[in-house]
């Protein structure tokens, strides 16, 4: 598609903006529409943190709250920390990292001008809005939402007479499964388009690891959600057709659910944090203006988070009780995956080691993704270990490291690829000292909100109840639930400063230019923002790895992808070669 | 240490045991690694006429920083595979076995009763609570009747899911008397974080009087569970 395709075609604003085809604007969209999922995620967790820190006081503003958001009702409470984590997992984390970022960055970073299917991309945003609304429409109907926990085990979740809730688990079984879809088709496109329309001279070994990971999670989506989709569609059936999968009275299997559900959801904090990590790797080079230390470990490594991440799904049951030989197996394989992940941490220390790093809000993030993600890592040791397993399961030692991966891991990837890329998406700056301020304060009560719930699960403090007072057992540990509350409270309303400042920037920020932070990968040779077809008349041609900051013999601290050799030859394959035929 | 509560069963030590020898190992990796994170952080901020160090990795360093974690890990896996199947590898031999079925939102405890039979009409029956003798093993089949519960004791860091459809048998050899908590730890329902029991662990001659005293009976049994 050259520059004559966009003359005679000149779409109105609703081709433009609204039905796009667009990789950019698509991406855009997913952005937006997942950022306001999550201040209502947000807020969710802050009825739970209120409830948890103060079970005998009434929340405040009660009147004001929608009568069903009470999290001292207990039921209630229940339907609320069931949404808190599906719109997290769902309708925030999966669709920022691979429907936002994945759509922006993937052709402009391989040199492609748009994605290989621009209108299974425009659908695929279409059917994860629809299944987003479909979810967030559980509200309001009778009953209100699921409360069985984003894990939805049966039978709880498969007989409403055990919930009384009957419609809301159904449209949250049918709107995650359309959410699913969209992650098919959009893997779908991604696999295609990396595989098949790369400029020429960007190898495999050339691209961004912000690519690599989000060509490896789209294989992961490709291979790993159709399960979910298989385990939601039986659960469908039992609610609605009177089949009995997970019944044993109708000689159904309650583990059967555990095992599909599990195949899939491990793959998916996979999903979930591979995208943040190739973000982390890229920005940190970036800002380190060092090469990334062991690019093709790195490579590697991400191939084998994805591979063994599929043989490890059954440490989420150790205590099921499926035969323990499972469990030692699965203990064996999930230890392994320990492996790569310390890999590369080791690579990220080694890539600031040398470096003249500059502190923007992007670095600071990706630092503090490092900091939390080795504290997320290592504490999934304990949960490894089947026989520590069995006192540490379901309690609070295990939120605490979800919450170090999934917040501290993959949303501290995304504040750090907002702070990046918002230049190329909207043309404008961010102001960096209220986003520096924001990355200080969230990293501080982040810490403060959630590496005391590792101690709460040691003292064997469940998940998932409402009113830890009613043990006398946990009694002693209140007062931590309180500590935990009041830091959540700051955690949250410190967020306040970034919303403001990303509304804020679109329109009055600082014009930006071509390439701010004098990077090397291609969309940075891409106007701010790149037009309609991301380059002129002619598509980049790559001559080296996007990895070449400070090489010797050269006055600038960067050598773009794109730019011809001048001087002395690059090492490996990065000597200029022609662009293949 | 003692960062974890009062363990009494035969298992809860072997069991802390590999939580701090975990912490232990994770502990120096934690110090090691956010030291060096925050160190270089310092170490090699962007100073005037400083350029960065053009390297691209060292492949001597990967395969130390692999097999090292590989190394420690799989040591891990088989101390823990060696507490794991000392706790689910086998039951003990006892006579002592006590029925828990699990609903929404009650734990019912059956005992053999005199005839040292299940299912038959001197079984005694409690709710929510639970007594056993202080050194003795004791088997407990885990039921439930209608979604999937867990029965925990943090005291004796026993953890089952309860599961439908399923009888699954654990065994726990308490080692203090005391009276200990029961807490359900799978969500069950509105009820699920109401599902609390009390444990007593008692002098064997303590229990004995108490079983003839449940014996004696002030409500006859009530009908097995189906």
């Amino acid at each position: 598609m050259s520059a004559q395709h966009d003359a005679h075609h000149s779409p109105s604003f609703v081709g433009k903006y609204i039905f796009s085809q667009d990789h950019k604007i698509i991406g855009i969209q997913f952005l937006f529409v997942s950022l306001a999922f999550m201040i209502l995620g947000g807020f969710l967790a802050m009825l739970v943190r209120w409830q948890l820190g103060f079970p005998d006081r009434e929340i405040p503003l009660a009147n004001v709250l929608p009568t069903a958001w009470n999290p001292a009702d207990p039921a209630q409470y229940n339907q609320i920390f069931t949404m808190h984590a599906s719109i997290m997992i769902f309708l925030v984390i999966i669709p920022i990292l691979t429907g936002a970022f994945g759509n922006f960055l993937v052709p402009l970073m391989i040199g492609a001008r748009d994605m290989a299917f621009p209108k299974l991309n425009m659908l695929s945003f279409w059917v994860g809005l629809v299944g987003g609304s479909v979810i967030a429409s559980s509200f309001f109907v009778e009953g209100g939402t699921a409360a069985t926990g984003w894990t939805a085990y049966p039978p709880l979740s498969a007989d409403p007479q055990y919930t009384g809730v009957a419609l809301g688990q159904t449209l949250w079984i049918v709107g995650v499964l359309l959410v699913g879809t969209a992650s098919i088709m959009g893997a779908v496109n991604y696999i295609t388009t990396i595989v098949n329309m790369r400029a020429p001279g960007m190898y495999f070994f050339r691209m961004p690891l912000s690519v690599w990971a989000l060509f490896i999670t789209a294989i992961l989506q490709l291979m790993a959600t159709p399960v979910l989709a298989s385990a939601l569609g039986m659960l469908l059936f039992d609610r609605t057709l009177g089949t009995h999968f997970f019944n044993p009275a109708g000689g159904g299997q309650v583990l059967l659910w555990q095992h599909l559900f599990w195949f899939y959801s491990h793959p998916a904090v996979y999903i979930m944090i591979l995208p943040a990590m190739g973000f982390v790797s890229d920005i940190l080079s970036t800002f380190s203006r060092k090469p990334i230390f062991g690019y093709k470990a790195m490579v590697f490594s991400i191939m084998g988070i994805a591979g063994l991440g599929f043989i490890v799904w059954g440490h989420h049951m150790f205590q099921s009780g499926m035969n323990p030989s499972l469990g030692t197996a699965f203990m064996i394989s999930t230890m392994v995956i320990a492996v790569p992940s310390a890999i590369k941490t080791f690579n990220w220390l080694g890539t600031l080691w040398g470096g003249a790093i500059r502190f923007t809000p992007a670095m600071l993030h990706a630092m503090a993704f490092v900091s939390t993600f080795i504290i997320g890592g290592l504490s999934g040791i304990f949960m490894a270990s089947t026989p520590v397993d069995m006192f540490i399961h379901d309690t609070y030692f295990i939120v605490a490291h979800l919450h170090y991966v999934l917040f501290g891991g993959s949303l501290f990837g995304v504040f750090a690829a907002i702070n990046f890329w918002y230049p190329k998406m909207f043309g404008r700056m961010l102001n960096p000292t209220i986003n520096t301020i924001h990355a200080v304060l969230t990293f501080i009560f982040f810490n403060l909100t959630f590496f005391p719930m590792h101690i709460l699960g040691m003292g064997g403090h469940m998940r998932r109840i409402y009113d830890p007072t009613l043990y006398e057992f946990l009694k002693p540990l209140q007062p931590m639930n309180e500590f935990i509350s009041i830091n959540a409270f700051i955690l949250g309303g410190v967020q306040i400063l970034f919303a403001a400042n990303f509304i804020f920037s679109l329109f009055w920020g600082k014009k930006a230019e071509r390439n701010p932070w004098h990077a090397n990968s291609l969309e940075w040779s891409a106007a701010s923002p790149p037009p309609h077809g991301n380059w002129g008349e002619k598509v980049p041609t790559v001559y080296r790895g996007p990895f070449e900051y400070s090489p010797p013999g050269m006055t600038e601290d960067y050598l773009p992808q794109d730019r011809p050799a001048v001087g002395a030859p690059t090492p490996g394959r990065t000597v200029m070669t022609p662009a293949r035929p | 240490m003692h960062l974890l509560p009062e363990g009494v069963s035969t298992y809860s030590g072997r069991i802390d045991q590999m939580f701090y020898i975990i912490l232990a190992i994770t502990g120096v990796a934690f110090v090691l690694t956010e030291a060096a994170l925050f160190y270089f952080a310092w170490r090699y901020r962007h100073r005037e006429g400083v350029r960065a160090r053009y390297t691209h990795g060292n492949s001597r360093l990967e395969v130390i920083w692999t097999i090292v974690p590989a190394v420690l890990l799989v040591f891990l896996g088989l101390a823990s595979r060696t507490v794991w199947s000392e706790i689910k590898g086998h039951i003990p031999p006892t006579d002592q076995e006590i029925v828990v079925l699990a609903s929404q939102f009650d734990w019912e405890v059956r005992y053999k009763g005199a005839d040292g039979q299940f299912e038959t009409a001197d079984d005694i029956v409690v709710h929510n609570e639970m007594h056993l003798p202080v050194n003795a093993p004791v088997k407990i089949r885990l039921r439930s009747k209608d979604v999937l519960h867990s029965f925990f004791v943090p005291a004796f860091r026993l953890k089952q899911d309860a599961v439908p459809g399923l009888t699954i048998d654990v065994w726990v050899q308490p080692t203090k008397t005391g009276e200990y908590e029961i807490a359900c730890a799978e969500l069950c329902g509105f009820g699920h974080g109401t599902m609390r029991g009390l444990l007593t662990v008692m002098e064997p001659e303590d229990y004995q009087k108490w079983l003839k005293e449940q014996e004696a009976g002030v409500a006859p049994a009530e009908a097995p569970a189906a």
